[in-house]
């Protein structure tokens, strides 16, 4: 094994280093490591640590990483968000799209031993997400029945079609739990269940130890369904808190692969560099997410289109991308993300230019002060981190040169949060998943029906009656075509609007020792299964 | 006072902090002139290395140059260092006169209060006000302030027990002055080297203060300080080290000034060190 031998030619610094980064590790000495590392054990991280290992109790995304390993969806999704299989092994929609039918695999045991049957299913569906996870119970209220056909069909009848429902299928949204584990239990009996700490899934690992503030360490589940999976015997996601203690613990070995959060984006060019690494930005089509400078329409005189218009000009996305988030993400040049079906590649933002939009403020109206300012605005910016603070800084400085003055208030996450939902700003930054589709993700932003105090809705207030038509024909469309025809029509009317300033396609840099094969496969990324990764 | 200037002016180290505190004097005075325009705008492109001949101490990375942003960034340490030094003097002056005066319950009471704002860590409590009102540069000297006032309070307070039984007090009693002149022209004038000492430290600790906070994120987001400048190039050490050095730098001289200085004066006005600072 060439690896070993490598890992032994690093130099003692990094020895060194790595003997510091062993410490909160608890006993495990770098000896261990290497043993571990022998017998297929793949050594990650987390950050920060989940609160709980069930999906549907906790959503944030760090939980949704480890449990994806723990659970299973009925499907998957490949890049181009194609459904896979998953716990389903096919799967038929009727012609009028109201019909679904899951097959599900056969010879499928859970964690605990019980074997799993379509009611599991119907139960996971009908009731646990129903009740747990307000994302799904939006859509899953769309559903009329859910009924066991037989031990391993289940049919799904709609009130009325809805194309992007074949999407909704994924661990990371709807994760199939044991019914014997939640029976009888109602919404806050199963949040609190005691069982939720020793999660029961069908997925290729189970839970083995849990040392919180230290590591997860998930063993193979040697009744998997898929005979000779996993490929790994054991998954460790350590908890290290330091972000310069993570760079050091994936130089030097100690881990193996890490995941969104793990490096902060102006580490990562040094990886990209590096023949030992591999950087892989793909794996978040599932999730698309898109970042935006927010506007409250309420706020003069940000209702005026022109002026928005204006202040999206004054931006430069390269260089937000290249020298903010370090080539890390692409321009937006769509409110619906190039990674989210539907995206119209031929519409295009106005070109950053500033003496355009200066001349455009001007054309509104909007004259100079005897100091240059011709209006002032507050600015929250979004309390995320180094990055986001120079992107308000950017933002500022770029909107100052128009003549637009922010003043800058600092919140911490919770304030952002509440002053977001209660429209209490005039700018700020925010970015949103767009779930693959824009009837899922993109529509809540900008139709006036979703004009709520509730954050990551229609908060900035933009209504259009003609956007509001087209989103519903759209949701309502069982045909792809017409659904795609809709969305074009809206995306040219959005860019003309600029109800928000679209900044970039946000990425999450995967980056794992060049070794590890068949990490980042699907649409989902790091969520995945991970029974296919092995080294070499 | 000849004596005073004469024995300050052969302490090498205290004319040394004078000088370097008197650039940045003049620095954070001529500010708009030594380095025209807004610090925060990018004036070149991203991470320029230092000693470059268009910005000489390199920009950081959104351009902005490193230079202008430490002499803009010393008028804010200037102003906090100054005014939460002067509001927290008129408060622990106020109170330590006041206690050491009166004494009795006052002196009680007072000595109580002082003591529970001495108990709590003080950087604690400072980012705690400040977290609590809004980070804007009027909420960080009222933060300063009410953490450093107390070792004024004491200090105060015991010069005045001492001096409210001398004679020329007790003349002045006598003489039927009122309390308030005898506080204000008989006292507190004799009072004052201690408290002069006193304030040049708190200057320097401050400063260190604001750039503690700005470095944490919680200085005033619409003022540029050098605690932000350090904070903010901290993540990027490894590839613009210039970013945070120069601030670094330019904070480390100026607090080492205030700190020279206020020794110097202290060893002026202490007769039983004349020799010091001229051997």
């Amino acid at each position: 094994m060439t690896s070993r031998i490598a890992a032994s030619r690093r130099t003692v610094a990094k020895s060194v280093a790595a003997a510091l980064v062993a410490t909160p590790f608890g006993t495990m000495t770098r000896q261990a490591w290497a043993q571990a590392r022998r017998a297929g054990t793949l050594t990650t991280m987390i950050t920060p640590e989940p609160p709980i290992l069930v999906p549907g109790v906790n959503n944030q995304g760090p939980t949704l990483i480890v449990t994806g390993k723990i659970f299973e969806g009925l499907l998957t999704y490949n890049q181009k968000l194609e459904p896979q299989p998953g716990l389903a092994q096919s799967w038929s929609i009727d012609a009028a799209g109201t019909t679904y039918t899951f097959n599900l695999q056969t010879g499928v045991t859970w964690h605990d031993g019980k074997p799993f049957s379509a009611d599991d299913v119907v139960f996971s569906i009908m009731k646990f997400h129903m009740e747990l996870s307000p994302r799904s119970r939006a859509i899953f209220q769309r559903i009329d029945t859910c009924v066991a056909k037989d031990a391993q069909t289940v049919e799904i009848r709609l009130k009325a079609p809805f194309e992007p429902f074949i999407l909704m299928f994924d661990v990371t949204t709807c994760a199939i739990v044991a019914k014997h584990v939640y029976d009888g239990m109602d919404a806050a009996a199963m949040r609190n269940a005691p069982a939720n700490q020793t999660p029961n899934g069908t997925g290729p690992f189970k839970l083995a130890e849990w040392q919180r503030g230290n590591f997860i360490r998930l063993a193979k589940h040697d009744k998997y369904s898929q005979a000779g999976k996993p490929l790994l015997d054991e998954l460790i996601y350590r908890v290290i808190p330091d972000s310069n203690l993570r760079g050091v613990a994936l130089q030097t070995g100690q881990v193996q692969l890490a995941g969104p959060n793990d490096i902060e984006a102006f580490d990562v060019p040094r990886y990209q560099a590096d023949q030992n690494f591999k950087v892989d930005l793909d794996g978040w089509q599932y999730y698309g997410p898109l970042s935006w400078i927010e506007l409250n329409h309420r706020s003069k005189p940000l209702g005026d289109a022109r002026v928005r218009r204006a202040l999206s000009m004054a931006i430069d996305r390269n260089f937000v991308v290249q020298r903010l988030w370090f080539g890390v993400g692409k321009a937006a040049t769509s409110p619906i993300s190039s990674a989210t079906r539907f995206h119209d590649p031929s519409v295009r933002l106005e070109a950053f230019s500033e003496q355009a939009a200066n001349a455009l403020l001007d054309e509104a109206g909007l004259r100079r002060g005897a100091d240059g300012t011709r209006f002032e605005l507050k600015f929250m910016g979004l309390p995320y981190g180094e990055i986001w603070n120079r992107l308000g800084e950017y933002i500022r400085q770029q909107f100052g040169k128009l003549g637009v003055r922010l003043v800058a208030e600092s919140v911490d996450a919770g304030t952002w949060a509440r002053k977001l939902a209660e429209w209490d700003y005039d700018v700020t930054v925010n970015f949103v998943y767009q779930w693959g589709d824009p009837t899922l993700g993109v529509e809540r932003t900008y139709v006036s029906t979703n004009i709520q105090k509730i954050a990551f809705t229609n908060t900035g207030g933009y209504a259009n009656p003609r956007v509001d038509e087209l989103f519903k024909v759209a949701r309502e469309s069982q045909s792809a075509d017409a659904r795609r025809a809709a969305f074009a029509e809206v995306q040219k009317i959005l860019v003309q609007d600029m109800p928000q300033l679209w900044l970039m396609e946000l990425a999450f840099p995967t980056i794992h020792d060049r070794r590890l094969r068949n990490v980042i496969t699907g649409g989902t990324g790091v969520h995945a299964g991970f029974a296919d990764v092995s080294f070499g | 006072m000849s004596g005073f200037w004469r024995r300050f002016a052969t302490n090498r180290g205290a004319v040394a902090g004078c000088v370097v505190f008197a650039l940045v004097l003049a620095m954070a005075a001529f500010a708009p002139w030594i380095a025209p325009g807004d610090p925060w705008s990018m004036a070149g492109p991203p991470r320029t290395d230092a000693f470059d001949p268009e910005h000489w101490l390199g920009t950081d990375m959104l351009g902005r140059d490193v230079w202008a942003t430490i002499v803009h960034g010393a008028r804010v340490s200037l102003l906090v260092g100054g005014g939460a030094t002067l509001a927290a003097v008129l408060i622990g002056v106020s109170i330590g006169a006041v206690a050491g005066y009166l004494g009795g319950v006052a002196d009680d009471l007072l000595m109580r209060f002082t003591e529970f704002f001495q108990s709590i860590p003080s950087f604690i409590l400072a980012l705690l006000i400040v977290a609590i009102f809004q980070p804007t540069v009027g909420s960080i000297v009222v933060a300063v302030a009410i953490v450093s006032w107390p070792p004024v309070a004491r200090v105060v307070r015991a010069e005045f027990m001492s001096l409210r039984s001398r004679e020329f007090v007790q003349a002045a009693v006598v003489l039927g002055q009122g309390t308030w002149t005898i506080v204000l022209r008989q006292i507190l004038p004799n009072a004052l080297s201690p408290i002069v000492v006193l304030s040049s430290f708190m200057v320097a600790t401050a400063i260190l203060l604001e750039a503690a906070l700005s470095f944490l994120g919680l200085g005033d987001p619409n003022v540029m300080s050098w605690g932000f400048m350090i904070g903010s190039g901290r993540s990027t050490i490894r590839i613009a080290w210039w970013t945070s050095v120069f601030p670094g730098i330019a904070l480390f001289l100026t607090v080492l000034s205030l700190n020279l200085i206020g020794e110097g004066i202290s060893d002026a006005l202490n007769p039983r060190l004349h020799e010091r600072g001229a051997a």
